[in-house]
């Protein structure tokens, strides 16, 4: 009797389970048709009208303005390439005006010592000759003095002899006399008393 | 297993004899959309050198699709570009939209999922035969197999191509929902805890969150991808 009970029992204990189960659950709602057209249709529709408006209207908008930046970057590029490009050849040139004018200084430079070496070289020569000449005219000079020289010495010699020979001996002596003798004697010592 | 759960919002529609009316899941559709509508159109509004946030937004998600794309599946796939950038965006907004408490996961649900999958099979399968007649079905004789595993192989490519709808739609589907069960599996053990010992499934939820989060953009994305390879097999036919 007991055994039957509980067996009983269990077995309803098993359906309420099974139906409490299935109350709480209800399996998995994805699987109940119901709503599947509707989903399908909703589906269609919002994800249809977002393609179209999307391909249509969106993208192209922004695919235009992905497109117009890089352009607009592209561009700025080669103007920059371009202005540095222009700016080395500019440095190029500039850098081959200051080795032209460093070497134009550099024979400036050499021109003008040369032309000065050449101007102290010819004044130089100038004042040499003219050097000379004057020392040419100086001894021309010392040596017409030179050659005038013994003649006053006698001359000088004749009278001084005359003035003491008067004064000594009170007599006038013949000037011609006593030039013979100035003569002679220079003839003979004239070596001694010029240097010669 | 009630946050899968759609219901009628608003007077019930049918057309002939299908019921269309308009429900929860067709209201996060719509947000969705205009969420998506919304913000590519603010960010495609104004055409600076330098972007604002919005406009930055947009462009990099442009990029983003432009560059996943051609990667995978090369230059001629440029004209379905709006249509992947479209699914990728709608799948992705659909996942994040479910992250938010109370609302409800549009991508969690099969048919959703399914539909999208079909269509995009169906769409590959049109456009490799349109683009190599007959020679499409090159596509399931791999060059460089011994004859002998040929008819082997060949049955085993066509089960694959024709599972691919399948595996697409269960794949972000199961991800979805998977995600989300758990969530709420957390969640209760937190109130079943109480202050004592909910702490500890707590933190595992806001973690999870997280983690449901990366799952919500990287379903999309392997979505997304999945129907570039699919739509490379269409176009270059090199297997």
């Amino acid at each position: 009797m007991f055994k039957k009970l509980f067996l009983y029992s269990l077995i309803a204990n098993f359906f309420f389970i099974k139906k409490i189960f299935a109350a709480e659950s209800g399996g998995m709602p994805q699987l109940d048709p119901e709503f599947w057209i509707s989903q399908i249709f909703w589906l269609v529709l919002t994800f249809g009208v977002l393609y179209i408006v999307l391909s249509k209207l969106i993208l192209p908008k922004i695919s235009a303005n992905l497109e117009l930046r890089k352009s607009q970057i592209q561009e700025n590029i080669e103007a920059a390439e371009k202005q540095r490009e222009s700016s080395e050849a500019k440095l190029k040139e500039f850098d081959g005006i200051v080795l032209k004018s460093k070497i134009e200084a550099k024979n400036i430079f050499k021109d003008a010592r040369e032309k000065v070496i050449k101007n102290i070289n010819s004044k130089k020569e100038i004042l040499d000759k003219q050097i000379d000449d004057e020392i040419k005219k100086a001894e021309a000079e010392i040596e017409t003095l030179r050659q005038s020289a013994p003649e006053k010495i006698n001359k000088i010699a004749v009278v001084t002899s005359n003035e003491i020979l008067k004064k000594l001996i009170g007599a006038e002596i013949n000037n011609s006399s006593i030039s013979a003798i100035v003569n002679d004697l220079v003839k003979k010592n004239g070596d001694k008393y010029y240097g010669h | 297993m009630t946050q899968f759960e759609v219901y009628r919002i608003g007077p019930e529609i049918k057309v002939g004899a299908f019921d269309i009316s308009f429900t929860n899941a067709s209201l996060f559709m719509v947000i969705s959309s205009l969420a998506i509508l919304i913000i590519f159109n603010l960010g495609s509004k104004k055409n600076s050198i330098l972007p604002n946030k919005i406009q930055l937004l947009a462009e990099l998600s442009y990029s983003f699709v432009s560059k996943m794309i051609s990667d995978t599946a090369g230059s001629k796939a440029k004209p379905y570009f709006s249509f992947i950038f479209s699914l990728f965006m709608f799948v992705l907004f659909c996942n994040m939209f479910g992250m938010i408490p109370y609302t409800f996961t549009v991508t969690s649900h099969i048919i959703v999922t399914f539909i999208l999958a079909a269509f995009i099979f169906i769409g590959v399968t049109v456009i490799g035969f349109i683009k190599h007649g007959f020679g499409y079905l090159k596509l399931f004789v791999p060059s460089g197999v011994p004859i002998v595993l040929l008819p082997l192989i060949v049955v085993i490519e066509i089960i694959s191509y024709l599972s691919r709808p399948i595996s697409l739609s269960v794949r972000l589907f199961a991800n979805m929902m998977a995600g989300h069960t758990m969530m709420k599996v957390f969640g209760g053990f937190v109130v079943s805890l109480g202050i004592v010992g909910g702490w500890l499934p707590l933190s595992f939820s806001v973690a999870l969150t997280g983690l449901e989060i990366l799952v919500a953009f990287l379903q999309a994305y392997v979505f997304a991808i999945l129907t570039c390879i699919y739509l490379n097999d269409a176009l270059n036919l090199h297997h």
